[in-house]
């Protein structure tokens, strides 16, 4: 009986695989050729998803090299090193540009946005697929021209761009302002505006694939944190990305158009007046600024996301307060797009304005604490189940609750003065950005590895890694919380040479200098885990976490092959339908600890 | 024994999924009155129905256009910051760059071709909306809407294209006037404005173009719909900013 429905159901999938694939009936299935041209211009989105994350170790390998040249000629300004000699000042101020330039847009915008969104998102609301498949590949396409663009600034005469990832003006107004203003300056221009259209398509993407196709029962109440996430970070994506478009514009046309939008009045540079308009770096600062910090929550929402939904897994209990984790979420989003004046406390604002901006940047507080609490809550009562990406995400709560506390402190105009150049902030933006971001990626891809090959990843190098890259960070970045309060200022090429005071922290900084070394040598781990494990690894078993969140619902419902090859369209997917809540952990009487999403056999709640 | 078969799942003719359903895309809607009950958290989000492309793609229209509106609002929030910057010189004067200048009139002829336009794309949309023209297309009779749709959409095209030689017209009168793209922080704006939306006017037209092409071109009522409908809506929001964008131009200078 159950033979002969098995061999009818068998039946029918062939025939629905001739059907997708447009075969004659009988013919064999294609096989997967080796021609890579498919597979590069594809527009299924678990290979956009896996794209994106490779474009995104490309870029991080780039910015991490070039954080450790800073790193090296911070304390020992005389080593010349290969490739780029005798670090003059203006290639330090290169190398921060491009560093952060690099991070926040092709990593920490790309990999926990595009890269896991294109990954997961339609199983996890039981779509086939993303809305619009060819604007999604459309999408990455531009992302890679974006970043062939930026890296190419390294090529042009003059060199990479030299006035930050802010690109502040007067000065990247002014092409001639110094070596790397000139066409460095422009390449960056063109790749950020590229990289805001490529974005702005994606989250289009994302935004209708969540609002338009979700299946059957997929109520927004019952959409995973993930989802929720990056719906979240998708709206920010679509206001803040627009506004930055239009300041770039108008950066360019003061540049070459002979304009004053940013320019202020007789601004002398360079041995010339520049300007003879009343423009003001204020306006600047406010357009790039309502982009910049929405972008630190584009950046580190997804990891909240991917942390709740990875601690309930591995604590086999259910999200604590989940209406509350939704609604943080979106109020977070919400209370970043009103705070952007905190990063110009120091640039000439009106006081007032400082105060309001003081007092929506503490409010933000109040939803982080209940995401944490709730964290915590789910969290506590013990029987963890300790695997690397529970390691990761325990290890993104841990550096969120680090690098947020003191975001209170800095939110205060007063102290703020004090602290801004210093190197306290890029202790904060470091341990909550860049590290907690950086945790929830390395989560995410543990977690999800058996959906890209099939296969885990070796569980002992993994908590090596995790090990090494925890104390590490803090290493690197935790003293610079003292150097920031000695009053060592940010962006300075050297200390050797200025005031004794400043002299005096060459150890301390020689120390991070050291530990920076150990986090970047702990990531070879990671990288030959990545590629042993794809190649070599354990072959994952049907839901190899027990989740129950739906992406693993096809790994269970489909043929052998699926392991073999993820990549191809599992067929029953389009009748997913979903009975219940998204993180349904716990025991429950007849011995299971967790019921999925779609699975119809119980009764709901 | 008897060999009994009970299927344990229902068994649903699988098919290739369009998105589109088998029921003809015609535009009436469920009757009203909530038939459903509170049975909301069980229905269906993305319905399996005969709007269901069309309602994906007015999504995503309506999201882009949405993130596109930000664009404008932050030229014009920067306009604003511009007009109210200033120095103050040796003598204590406070002196503003700021210089209004008066807007060739054709902008209003410009205004109304554009408003104009919206009306045209409207009829040609909703053309293909017709319930009965859609039946006799979706079984293969004839094709009304293209012959209805078509002539309304080339008189979109021309007014468009109006429109933008219009305004090239305005940019050539100022000009005229002395007035260039760098004269004045009031000329900047005004070119990069009424630009950057001629700009999005250029893309409009590609679009009426392309969706005049797929008219003919595409196989399926439901795939021309699409083309006309998002075209449609582009047209109409890229009329909405104008009309915003003109009355800073004209009355906030």
């Amino acid at each position: 009986m159950s033979a002969d429905s098995e061999a009818g159901q068998k039946l029918e999938r062939e025939q629905w695989a001739e059907r997708l694939y447009a075969l004659e009936p009988g013919s064999q299935p294609r096989r997967p050729s080796r021609n890579p041209l498919p597979w590069l211009f594809n527009t299924h989105h678990r290979i956009i998803g896996i794209q994106y994350l490779l474009l995104s170790l490309v870029a991080v390998a780039a910015g991490t090299i070039l954080s450790l040249v800073m790193r090296i000629h911070l304390v020992w300004p005389g080593v010349a090193l290969p490739f780029f000699g005798q670090v003059k000042p203006e290639d330090y101020l290169a190398l921060v540009t491009m560093h952060g330039t690099l991070m926040v847009f092709f990593v920490l915008t790309t990999a926990p946005l595009s890269g896991f969104a294109n990954l997961v998102l339609p199983e996890q609301i039981g779509a086939r697929r993303m809305a619009l498949p060819t604007m999604n590949a459309l999408s990455f396409w531009l992302t890679v021209l974006a970043l062939a663009v930026l890296l190419a600034a390294f090529l042009v005469p003059g060199g990479a761009p030299i006035s930050g990832w802010t690109s502040y003006p007067p000065l990247s107004a002014v092409p001639s302002a110094g070596p790397g203003q000139g066409l460095g300056m422009d390449m960056w221009l063109l790749s950020i505006a590229i990289f805001c259209i490529a974005s702005w398509i994606g989250s289009v993407n994302i935004l209708a694939t969540i609002v338009g196709e979700r299946c059957e029962g997929m109520a927004l109440n019952r959409m995973p944190l993930t989802a929720w996430s990056w719906l979240v970070a998708s709206l920010l994506v679509l206001i803040s990305f627009s506004v930055l478009l239009a300041a770039l514009l108008l950066l360019f046309f003061d540049r070459h158009l002979g304009t004053s939008f940013f320019l202020p009045m007789g601004d002398f540079v360079a041995g010339h007046i520049r300007s003879h308009g009343d423009g003001s770096p204020l306006l600047w600062l406010h357009l790039f600024w309502f982009f910049g910090h929405p972008e630190v929550y584009i950046a580190v929402l997804p990891g909240m996301g991917i942390t709740s939904s990875l601690l309930a897994n591995f604590s086999r209990r259910p999200v604590l307060g989940l209406p509350m984790m939704s609604a943080t979420t979106v109020l977070i989003g919400l209370l970043g797009l009103v705070v952007w004046g905190h990063h110009m406390f120091v640039s000439g604002m009106n006081p007032y304005a400082g105060t309001a901006f003081a007092l929506t940047t503490m409010a933000i507080a109040v939803p982080s604490s209940a995401k944490v609490l709730s964290w915590l809550g789910t969290l506590s009562g013990g029987g963890l189940r300790l695997t690397t990406p529970m390691l990761f995400a325990i290890g993104f709560v841990s550096l969120f609750i680090a690098g947020g506390l003191t975001g209170p402190i800095l939110a205060q105009p007063a102290l703020d003065t004090y602290l801004h150049n210093t190197y306290f902030v890029v202790a904060h933006f470091h341990l909550i950005m860049a590290m907690a971001g950086a945790f929830s990626i390395f989560a995410g891809v543990y977690y999800w590895f058996p959906l890209m090959t099939g296969r885990l990843m070796n569980e002992s190098l993994g908590k090596l890694h995790f090990w090494l890259t925890l104390i590490a960070a803090y290493g690197t970045f935790f003293p610079m919380h003292f150097a920031g309060l000695a009053g060592e200022p940010r962006h300075y090429s050297q200390l050797a040479g200025t005031t004794p005071a400043l002299q005096a922290l060459l150890p301390l900084q020689k120390h991070i200098t050291y530990f920076a070394f150990v986090l970047a040598a702990a990531q070879f781990l990671f990288l030959a885990n990545l590629i042993w494990s794809a190649l070599r690894g354990n072959r994952a078993s049907k839901n190899p976490w027990q989740a129950t969140t739906m992406e693993w619902a096809s790994m269970l419902e489909d043929s052998p092959e699926i392991f073999t090859s993820t990549l191809r369209l599992p067929a029953s997917q389009s009748k997913r339908k979903v009975y219940r809540g998204p993180y349904e952990y716990g025991l429950r009487s007849d011995g299971s600890d967790f019921i999925m999403q779609c699975h119809p056999n119980a009764k709901p709640e | 024994m008897p060999a009994t078969f009970t299927r344990s799942t229902q068994v649903e003719p699988e098919r290739r999924d369009t998105g589109i359903g088998g029921k003809p895309p015609v535009d009436r809607r469920p009757t009203g009155g909530g038939g459903e009950g509170d049975n909301w958290e069980n229905r269906q989000p993305g319905r399996r129905g005969p709007r269901e492309l069309l309602n994906r793609y007015r999504l995503a229209i309506g999201f882009a256009l949405a993130g596109d509106m930000m664009f404008f609002v932050a030229l014009v929030s920067a306009f604003y910051v511009r007009q109210a910057a200033g120095h103050i010189d040796g003598a204590n004067n406070y002196i503003s760059d700021w210089h209004p200048m008066s807007l060739p009139p054709i902008l209003w002829l410009n205004t109304a071709v554009l408003v104009l336009s919206s009306l045209t794309v409207e009829i040609g949309r909703r053309q293909l909306f017709r319930e009965i023209d859609v039946m006799e297309e979706w079984f293969g009779l004839g094709k009304p809407t293209v012959r209805r749709a078509t002539p309304w959409l080339i008189a979109t095209a021309v007014l468009g294209a109006l429109f933008v030689a219009g305004q090239w017209l305005a940019w050539q009168q100022l000009y005229s006037q002395g007035f260039f793209y760098s004269t004045n922080p009031n000329s900047n704006f005004f070119y990069m404005i009424t630009g950057t939306h001629a700009f999005h006017l250029l893309l409009g037209l590609f679009a009426v173009a392309f969706a005049l092409v797929s008219l003919r071109m595409l196989k399926r009522i439901e795939y021309r719909q699409i083309a006309v409908d998002c075209t449609a809506w582009y047209w109409h929001t890229m009329g909405a900013f104008w009309l915003f964008l003109f009355g800073l131009l004209a009355f906030a200078q």
